[in-house]
């Protein structure tokens, strides 16, 4: 058999020059003659080190990064296919010291399979939880997930299998599962990675879901600034239809089930499920007021079972070995692992998927190794554009729903974007307020117009037009934005800006120009 | 000619949306089809679209504004998306859209007189572990810098 090679497709790989590099690699294999190919894997997860190659030794695997096309000809020179020893070799990968200490229980294949490769999927414990799941009654399967505590890794943090139950429980001709790969937040990566890197995991999730609620019909919604990640899908989608995983008999059961993608167009907002709902709907993606739940009347007035994309993912892993033991992992209500995405000025940036309860501060400084420029981190800002900045004194919190809650923060979709010394707080509030202008949908007046005030009030303390005043003006608008609005787009969008005005009030003072020595 | 080139349009406008009109929700899948087509989405698709889906045009014009992806005119010959989110700015990417905006001589939005670049703000890329990022067409590029927008600019300017 071929000696494998692997390259990555992931975005990571793909927008650092991974492509050329599989050319002259191919060009490489083809000139000396060797009984090699080249498979293209998603990513390890370990941004710093992207792209990053690896080869198939007797020994195991062996990885060379952070490699670009001119190192090819002297990798191979120094004996690539027996992982000969090269300045850009790390050895084994999984030794290497982030990806070591990690449990990897939803990103368990990324980056070591071909990603389009059932058999691939199946011979790394794929399928085992569908298997599983056709062997019980509906109701068992969604027992098994709400016993395992998985809640929505989307950020809302609402029990999964609740969800589930509501579905089930309800009566309708037609049912739906509606994941929810939108994934806009700054500082994440987690859902493109599955997409990129094990599609079928995501398959086998909603197929899961489907039998479990009674719904025959998938959809995945992903943004249209996830190119590759959406051709990945696709393609996956075909492959297991052909291979009957998907269509009329789930693997020769009498269940029904098929998928399809659907592409977003650029509004942050429809990451908010409602917004998402009225998107597939060929709607302005405007967010509805609840009741009625989706579970209840969703996707086309049916009832819908939505979900983000890391929490299907997850239910694979829990009907294969049971909902105790994914329970096991994490602390207090937040059970399980979650894939902390480290971003942003960071040293070591990547996913890192570990059980809840680490710190702050473990994550960013042990982990993350402090910013890549070298200098102080300033603050680091947690769970996308509607997160709460979070400054050193803060660094103890453990990474926790409602450890996050009780100091003001949020985790959602567990982004964590890191800002050295330079970075000005002020102007990140006022960032906010503008990303918020730009993305609301304008259906409560909180958010659209709120948003825009915010801006013009932080403008105004920047010009040091009665700062005082004009910050109390904010603090009582974010009040209003926060319990007036609709969804969390406005009612979020606080966060980040009082949690900037708290903690470094030092940023939102008038600046004290230097006077120009004579 | 004008008539034949007018036809050849709504040849092209009617091909889109019978392919897909007959999908659940289909007006977004309609609308990436006919930018696809065109590279934006022409008013005379509008009734077309409304037509074939038993909607108002008001309808899909409210659809087509309320989506940041869709065009109104069609963009240069090749389009650069800079990431405005925070993973990119905490790594120079404002001071890098600004130096674009310089080296283009045009802001967010618009296209060098030339057409030969139109640029676009975009939020977030999924690239925050190797920011600044941006996209040019439909290439991703990560740890972008001076360096690397110079050499676009002057490949395609060449």
């Amino acid at each position: 058999m071929s000696q494998r090679i692997y390259v990555p497709r992931d975005s990571f790989a793909l927008a650092l020059g991974a492509d050329k590099i599989a050319a002259v690699i191919q060009n490489e294999i083809a000139a000396r003659g060797l009984d090699a190919l080249v498979v293209r894997n998603g990513s390890r997860g370990m941004a710093w080190l992207e792209p990053m190659v690896e080869v198939e030794t007797a020994g195991g695997r062996i990885a060379y990064g952070p490699v670009t096309p001119a190192d090819v000809a002297s990798l191979f020179a120094a004996g690539l296919l027996e992982g000969g020893d090269h300045p850009l070799s790390l050895g084994d990968p999984e030794q290497i010291p982030f990806l070591k200490r990690q449990q990897r229980l939803t990103f368990a294949r990324c980056g070591i399979i071909d990603p389009l490769s059932l058999e691939d999927y199946e011979a790394h414990g794929g399928l085992a939880g569908l298997r599983n799941a056709l062997a019980m009654p509906p109701l068992e399967i969604v027992k098994q997930v709400t016993e395992s505590g998985l809640r929505g890794r989307g950020g809302a943090g609402f029990p999964t299998g609740i969800k589930w139950q509501t579905v089930h429980d309800a009566k309708a001709t037609q049912k739906y599962i509606v994941c929810n790969a939108d994934e806009g937040d700054s500082g994440t990566f987690a859902d493109r990675m599955i997409m990129e890197g094990d599609p079928f995991v995501l398959i086998e999730g909603m197929i899961i879901a489907g039998i479990a609620t009674g719904a025959t019909h998938g959809y995945v919604y992903i943004r249209s600034e996830y190119p590759e990640a959406i051709k990945v899908m696709e393609e996956a989608i075909g492959i297991a239809r052909h291979a009957g995983l998907l269509g009329w008999n789930v693997l020769g059961s009498p269940n029904l089930f098929d998928m399809e993608v659907r592409v977003g167009a650029g509004a942050y907002v429809c990451g908010e499920e409602t917004a998402l709902l009225n998107s597939l709907e060929g709607k302005r993606g405007v967010v509805r007021a609840k009741p009625p739940l989706p579970a209840i009347e969703g996707l086309f007035g049916k009832p819908t079972v939505i979900n983000n994309l890391i929490s299907l993912a997850s239910v694979p892993i829990i009907l294969d070995k049971g909902g105790a033991y994914y329970r096991d992992f994490g602390m207090g209500r937040s059970r399980g692992t979650i894939p902390i995405q480290i971003a942003g000025n960071v040293r070591y940036g990547g996913l890192f998927e570990a059980a809840f309860g680490l710190t702050l501060g473990e994550i960013v400084n042990d982990i993350g190794g402090g910013t890549a420029t070298g200098r102080p981190i300033k603050a680091v800002q947690v769970g996308g554009p509607l997160g709460a900045y979070f400054p050193e004194k803060l660094f103890d919190t453990q990474f926790d729903y409602e450890a996050f809650t009780a100091v003001g923060g949020l985790i959602g979709h567990a982004g964590i974007v890191v800002f050295d010394d330079t970075a000005d707080m002020l102007h990140m509030a006022r960032f906010a307020m503008e990303f918020c202008a730009i993305e609301s949908c304008g259906k409560c007046t909180p958010c659209r117009i709120g948003s825009t005030r915010g801006v013009e009030v932080l403008d105004k303390v920047r010009a040091g037009i009665e700062p005082e005043r004009n910050l109390a003006l904010v603090t009582d608008l974010c009040n209003t934005m926060k319990f007036g609005s609709l969804c969390a787009l406005g009612g979020f969008t606080p966060y980040p800006v009082m949690s900037a005005l708290t903690h470094f009030p030092d940023d939102f003072r008038p600046q004290v120009l230097p006077v120009a020595a004579e | 000619m004008m008539q034949a080139a007018g036809t050849e349009v709504m040849q092209r406008i009617t091909d889109v949306v019978d392919a897909l009109k007959e999908k659940d929700g289909a007006l977004l899948p309609i609308l990436h089809g006919i930018q696809d087509e065109f590279g934006y989405v022409p008013d005379e698709s509008v009734p077309v679209i409304a037509d074939a889906l038993n909607l108002s045009r008001a309808d899909v014009h409210g659809v087509v504004t309320f989506y940041h992806d869709y065009r109104k005119h069609p963009a240069g010959r090749h389009v650069l998306k800079i990431c405005r989110a925070e993973a990119c700015q905490a790594l120079g990417g404002q001071a890098l859209a600004e130096r674009a905006m310089a080296l283009l001589g045009i802001g967010f939005h618009e296209t060098t007189t030339d057409n030969a670049f139109t640029l676009e703000p975009t939020f977030c890329l999924g690239l925050c572990a190797c920011a600044p990022a941006a996209m040019l067409d439909n290439q991703l590029i990560a740890r972008f810098d001076e360096t690397k927008l110079a050499e676009i600019v002057k490949e395609i300017r060449s």
